[in-house]
């Protein structure tokens, strides 16, 4: 679960972390009400969505009177911001961060999150930050500082020291920048977070460090114990597909084919995706039952499916272990009875029960599609697809 | 041989007396694994499925010999589960449980590390579908009835994609000496490689199916394994080549996170380092087949 910019901060600045005053605003009105308050003579107003790159897509605006201000919000507000982290679709701006603005002497780049290959934390950081990350982990590797934690004794002072002094900071900041690498390591640790940037972290003219960006990105699987954390989701952000799917325990996401997909398992779902790109069509969906698909979930699955409208045929296949076949199948002819499905539907079960699932599709009177094999099933997905497209165009 | 259990391995389960325990755990009885009893803190002294039960892990070590272990415990308490199992000194763990957090696999991984590597507890999964030996035993929640007995090792990440392979291998006659899930989440107990390494010293073996999938370095690192220390052909397929970038496809493993992760880099690494590509998903079983024909 990804939170705001001014959560993150504020999160932060509970652990020791500075941040420049600001203040969230939902209105050009409350844009320069917040201006008002931080009080000087230049602010950045700053568009909340869960991404980042923001700057580059004109998220960010820096303004030098309150008329400016109230400008940049009635722009920024309401507007779908697309980056290269959001997918073309973007993501809407309903909330804003108005911030004083700061006088830069040095960006840098911090973040720490979980390496899969040491399994342990891992402290990033580079003296060129503000610029693109990724970019340069490519071009210029050697500017890209690691330091791995330990997670029996967790972050060390010297640790913290030796990311400070080679981020090339002076001796007289180094005592804070410890203090802000211990308190981002203290948050991460208590909270779950699974991945902490602050992109960039500057020193000011007056010398002192300041997080002017923050993402915070947190595990789901621990969020039954961080409920606080929990609260600070923003449905706004995400995919409503993919939230609704959520909320019934079905794992979703759209995308751009018209063969919609119902799979149990994380992995089958992905080979079948595969399996009908290969036979020439596109997925629409990716969507995991997962176990025990009882006839409400495989209706309601039906259903989310079925809601994107650009779905012109679908595709079942249920490999059952802890699932049967024979409940699916009844799921399945419950689900097309009760929604009256217009599309052509695939289906192929295999696993546990399979003759007692494909003798209930079989009687059901239903025109069903089976198949018995991944192969099979994908290209009867795609030849059926076609044809609906063919009769569309014959109709048009 | 086969690799982790057969038929004499005595299991006991984790979680023993909860609903999804039970059930697994008759399954295990009936396809012949060597249930001895199971652990449920408090129900100690109990019988269940006509078995003894357990407070503790180590008392189930001491009275009924037991060597492996099978974890269905809720996911806030698994990892201390896991850890109990390791301090017990069952020699073989396997986690079913789903969605652990990643700092308490963390913690486990540290745990584990802290015995010497002729004791340590060997632990697959969380977040799979376990392990079987076919014909021998199953540590799992698998369907038993789809795997045959044979000479090819499968290691996938994903449950129901190993039943697919398995399924495949069935209908043209090839058996499987084991399979073992390694699961779906970023931290896991045991790797490809790991698995790979004890495909390669089990005489059983033939050759090995790997099932990989989009995001993680595991995959290249057997690769690379396979490649200096293995004399056993490897097959593999990787499974997400139309997964788009950045995006989570269910697994909490499977995010492309950096450059040699996405399922065409890995596929284009693992043919250079010699191992044999399955081209579709469903053609897993013929690979294996031609690979086979080949020896």
């Amino acid at each position: 679960m990804d939170i705001h910019e001014y959560q993150a901060k504020e999160i932060l600045s509970g652990y020791g972390i500075k941040i420049a005053e600001g203040g969230l605003a939902y209105s050009p009105e409350d844009a320069v009400q917040r201006a008002r308050e931080i009080g000087g003579h230049i602010w950045a107003v700053k568009a909340q969505i869960h991404s980042g790159a923001r700057g580059k897509a004109g998220g960010i605006k820096i303004c030098k009177t309150h008329d400016e201000v109230e400008a940049a919000a009635d722009t920024l507000l309401g507007r779908r911001l697309v980056t290269h982290q959001t997918g073309p679709a973007g993501k809407v701006c309903g909330r804003l961060y108005v911030e004083a603005g700061t006088e830069i002497a040095q960006e840098l780049y911090f973040c720490l999150l979980v390496d899969r290959s040491s399994e342990r934390i891992v402290m990033v950081g580079s003296a060129q930050g503000g610029m693109d990350i990724e970019e340069l982990a490519v071009t210029n590797p050697d500017a890209i500082i690691k330091i791995y934690i330990d997670p029996a004794v967790g972050l060390q002072d010297f640790q913290a020291r030796k990311m400070a002094f080679k981020l090339g900071l002076d001796a007289e900041v180094i005592s804070h920048a410890v203090k802000t690498i211990k308190g981002c390591y203290n948050a991460l640790r208590t909270l779950d977070v699974s991945m902490l940037e602050i992109n960039p972290l500057v020193v000011t003219k007056n010398g002192e460090l300041i997080a002017l960006d923050a993402k915070m990105g947190f595990d789901d699987n621990a969020l039954f114990r961080q409920l606080k954390i929990s609260e600070l989701r923003d449905k706004s952000q995400e995919d409503p597909r993919e939230m609704a799917a959520a909320d019934r325990g079905l794992s979703y996401v759209g995308l751009d084919g018209d063969i919609g997909c119902m799979i149990n398992g994380a992995g089958l779902a992905m080979a079948t995706m595969d399996m009908i790109k290969l036979a020439g069509g596109e997925p629409a969906n990716f969507l995991d039952v997962g176990g025990g698909a009882s006839a409400e979930r495989t209706e309601k699955a039906f259903r989310l499916v079925l809601a994107d409208k650009n779905v012109k045929a679908m595709l079942v296949n249920i490999f059952a272990g802890i699932n049967r076949c024979d409940w699916i199948a009844e799921g399945v002819v419950h689900a097309v009875r009760k929604i009256d499905m217009k599309i052509p539907l695939i289906v192929r079960l295999s696993g546990t029960n399979v003759e007692e699932g494909r003798r209930i599709i079989a009687e059901s009177g239903l025109p069903i599609i089976t198949a018995d094999t991944l192969a099979e099933a994908a290209e009867k997905a795609v030849q059926a697809r076609n044809e609906v497209v063919a009769k569309e165009a014959a109709g048009a | 041989m086969a690799i982790l259990i057969n038929e004499t391995t005595r299991i006991i389960v984790q979680g023993f007396t909860g609903k999804i325990g039970s059930f697994h755990a008759q399954d295990m009885i009936n396809y012949g694994s060597n249930v001895v009893g199971g652990v449920t803190p408090g129900k100690g002294g109990q019988t269940h499925l006509g078995l003894p039960v357990f407070n503790t892990v180590k008392a189930a070590v001491k009275q009924v010999g037991a060597e492996a272990s099978i974890i269905f415990v809720p996911p806030a308490f698994a990892a201390d589960s896991i850890m109990e199992a390791a301090d017990a000194g069952i020699k073989y763990c396997v986690s079913i449980t789903d969605g652990i957090p990643t700092q308490d696999m963390m913690t486990v991984k540290n745990f584990l590390r802290r015995f010497p590597v002729e004791e340590r507890m060997i632990l697959t999964g969380p977040n799979c579908a376990g392990t079987i030996s076919p014909e021998r035993a199953m540590l799992g929640i698998m369907p038993g009835h789809i795997y045959m007995r044979g000479n090819v090792g499968i290691v996938g990440r994903s449950g129901t994609l190993g039943y697919e392979a398995a399924d495949q291998m069935k209908r043209l006659g090839i058996g499987i000496s084991s399979s073992v899930g390694i699961g779906g989440d970023p931290i896991n107990g045991s790797s490809h490689r790991d698995i790979l390494e004890m495909f390669e010293n089990d005489p059983e073996t033939k050759v090995v199916l790997m099932i990989g999938e989009i995001g993680g370095p595991q995959e290249v690192e057997a690769g690379l394994f396979a490649q200096a220390h293995m004399t056993k052909p490897v097959i593999a397929y990787i499974a997400g080549l139309t997964a788009p970038e950045g995006r989570r496809m269910g697994h909490a493993g499977a995010i492309i996170s950096s450059a040699g992760e996405s399922a065409a880099e890995k596929v284009a690494l693992l043919r250079e380092m010699g191992v044999t590509i399955c081209p579709t998903p469903a053609a897993m079983g013929a690979t294996v087949a031609e690979v086979l024909a080949r020896l």
